[in-house]
């Protein structure tokens, strides 16, 4: 039982399932690394003239990304970036994106 | 918020009765779930004015759609239908009346036929370009489809508001490019156009007008129906993909250089979308321009005889026109030369072959390309707006304004003379000098991007600014092909001919086919009976 607790607990500290961090990252490939992916897109371009290299602009690559954080971006929009719908990304797709936007963070610090 | 007209008991029962037809979960009413159909590049961003939804419902089948509206039309619920809502600059996935419910066919996004042996493909309203791109390349077909730029919209949605791409003329526009369609009308009925009519027909995607009239064009930029499904040809992958680029030194040889590029593409000889720019004034894709010659452009514009010499003492030529060609390596290469030719006929012109690709690309050309042109949707044309060195400040979007300018030389310089001079009127930043963006077979686009804020005063006062220009341009016969929902009136206003018979007849049309009025009201400026005046 004391295990069973341990392993909960650990669950939360440590993030989310590989499962759905890999669905996470499937999720973003198909709607946000068209603007945040590798090279000269516009998403990746203006984090990194926004960040000066306190960041890496590649959204994939941040340590720095709750999925609260995530989450606000998505459906709030930023600068030129629209926000969401459900239908497009849904709510479950989005707890997988911010799982895996965060899968690197450390959590000590959270 | 209540649908304008409709109590509060049966807005409640229509939205019961919608989730029994789509599904619970597919029925959006809470604030937050209703804000994400705000337009996010709304020109009334935050104002009272701010076209918004009351509610939204998103059905995943056709029978569904048709179950919606039949309570819609029931309840007389003002619906507005949105394909993948990605519209931004025109419009978004807001309605053009508040307190409509937002249709949201995003769900239906089955990719039905890609046909390799007809070109063409058979779609639903959600599939967005990037879904019908990745589709063809897992299936490994050698077909390309004509995206826009950026392309995250969908193909039922942008041909219906008339977007365009890049590709061959004949796909380049993309309501053109279209073959049948299936359409849900306001009493819920299921209708097919085209030889989608007659049962068991194999050539839905093959001959657009099936029998009798052509009603098709009545479903673009309207609020006829529903579409729930279209056909659209797409372009056999070529062999090759040359560009070259000739220049002209003369201000005045735009006009002949104009006539030979529209014969070229008229003739079939050149088939990809051209690019006109000016070496001396510089521009987008173009050398910065040089400090004299803003000197000499603010004191003159552009017609001034002292930048022209200045143009010729310096050797540097004026206008520069870049032709594409889509083909079998051997043909294009003498597509070019036939071109160069022709475009001889202006005293001192050069040329420059551009780029050379075979397909499919490697890796490397790939990563290099303008995407678009090869068919390859792709988001990168938000760099414009987006944070970037050269713009450290980004603001929070854009509108449009994009008239038909005559696809001649002259056109395009007295068009320049008429804005610069209502830029100077209304105090807008100067309009630089502006070459065609999009190129219709026998017409021009041009498109001025005005900046979205979500600061009141500036939004109110490029609203201002916006209808003026719109005004000036009906003046001097240049209409706008497509706009935001703010500004659909006044536009339809300018197509005024014979007091106004072309939007008399659209609202004939409106009251017989959708005699509640429930679809899109507003829509492109045909409201219907019960609001019309009121709005106009």
């Amino acid at each position: 039982m004391r295990l069973l607790i341990f392993l909960a607990l650990a669950s939360c500290a440590f993030g989310a399932d590989q499962a759905t961090i890999q669905k996470g990252e499937k999720v973003f490939d198909y709607w946000c690394a068209t603007c945040h992916g590798a090279g000269a897109l516009p998403g990746t371009v203006a984090l990194r003239v926004k960040y000066k290299g306190e960041k890496p602009a590649m959204l994939s690559e941040r340590t720095d990304l709750t999925p609260a954080v995530t989450k606000i971006f998505v459906r709030k929009g930023v600068s030129i970036m629209p926000f969401f719908r459900k239908t497009e990304v849904s709510d479950a797709d989005l707890d997988a994106i911010g799982a895996y936007l965060a899968r690197n963070n450390n959590t000590a610090s959270h | 918020m209540l649908p304008p007209g409709v109590n509060a008991k049966d807005f409640a029962d229509a939205l019961k009765q919608f989730e029994g037809a789509a599904g619970k979960q597919w029925v959006f009413t809470s604030d937050e779930d209703v804000a994400l159909y705000r337009d996010a590049y709304s020109p009334f961003w935050g104002e009272p004015e701010e076209r918004v939804a009351s509610a939204a419902v998103a059905p995943g089948k056709v029978e569904e759609v048709q179950a919606v509206m039949k309570i819609a039309n029931e309840y007389r619920i003002p619906v507005y239908p949105i394909s993948t809502g990605k519209n931004l600059g025109y419009g978004g996935s807001a309605p053009n009346l508040s307190g409509s419910v937002v249709l949201d066919l995003k769900r239906m996004n089955r990719i039905l036929d890609v046909s390799e042996r007809n070109h063409s493909a058979l779609v639903e309203p959600g599939v967005s370009y990037f879904d019908l791109y990745r589709y063809i390349q897992e299936h490994k077909l050698k077909v390309w489809v004509d995206v826009p730029d950026p392309g995250w919209g969908s193909p039922v949605g942008n041909s219906l508001d008339h977007g365009g791409g890049y590709l061959q003329p004949m796909y380049r526009n993309h309501f053109d490019s279209h073959c049948g369609m299936e359409v849900v009308l306001a009493n819920g009925e299921v209708m097919r156009t085209g030889m989608g009519a007659m049962p068991g027909a194999e050539t839905w995607q093959q001959y657009k007008f099936g029998y009798g009239p052509w009603v098709d064009g009545m479903f673009s930029q309207s609020n006829f129906g529903v579409v729930t499904k279209m056909g659209f040809w797409l372009m056999p992958e070529p062999d090759a993909y040359l560009t070259g680029t000739v220049t002209v030194p003369k201000y005045e040889d735009l006009i002949a250089m104009i006539d030979i590029l529209t014969f070229l593409e008229n003739s079939g000889v050149s088939n990809g979308m051209p690019g006109l720019g000016s070496p001396i004034l510089g521009g987008f894709m173009m050398p910065p321009r040089a400090p004299e010659v803003t000197a000499l452009l603010e004191k003159n514009g552009v017609a001034s005889p002292e930048l022209h010499k200045y143009a010729q003492d310096k050797g540097v030529p004026f206008w520069s026109c870049t032709v594409k060609f889509y083909g079998p390596a051997k043909a294009i290469r003498a597509q070019w030369e036939y071109a160069q030719e022709k475009f001889s006929a202006i005293p001192g012109a050069k040329f420059k072959d551009d780029e050379f690709y075979k397909f499919p690309l490697t890796p490397d050309q790939f990563d290099k390309v303008h995407k678009p042109e090869m068919g390859i949707p792709s988001l990168e044309m938000f760099s414009i707006g987006a944070r970037s060195p050269f713009n450290p400040t980004p603001g929070n979007g854009h509108i449009w304004f994009s008239p038909i300018i005559p696809r001649t030389g002259e056109a395009v310089l007295e068009a320049n003379k008429v804005f610069a001079q209502a830029a100077k009127d209304f105090g807008l930043p100067l309009l630089s000098f502006s070459l065609p963006t999009t190129y219709w077979m026998r017409a021009f686009i041009f498109l001025f991007g005005f900046p979205i804020t979500h600061d009141v005063a500036t939004n109110k006062k490029n609203r201002e600014n916006f209808k003026q220009i719109v005004r000036v341009a009906a003046e001097h016969g240049w209409g706008e092909y497509r706009t935001a929902p703010a500004f659909q009136d006044e536009v339809m206003n300018t197509y005024s001919f014979n007091n106004h018979a072309l939007r008399r007849f659209h609202e004939t049309v409106k009251d017989a086919v959708d005699p509640n009025g429930i679809i899109s009201a507003g829509r492109y400026g045909i409201w219907p009976k019960h609001l019309r005046g009121t709005k106009a």
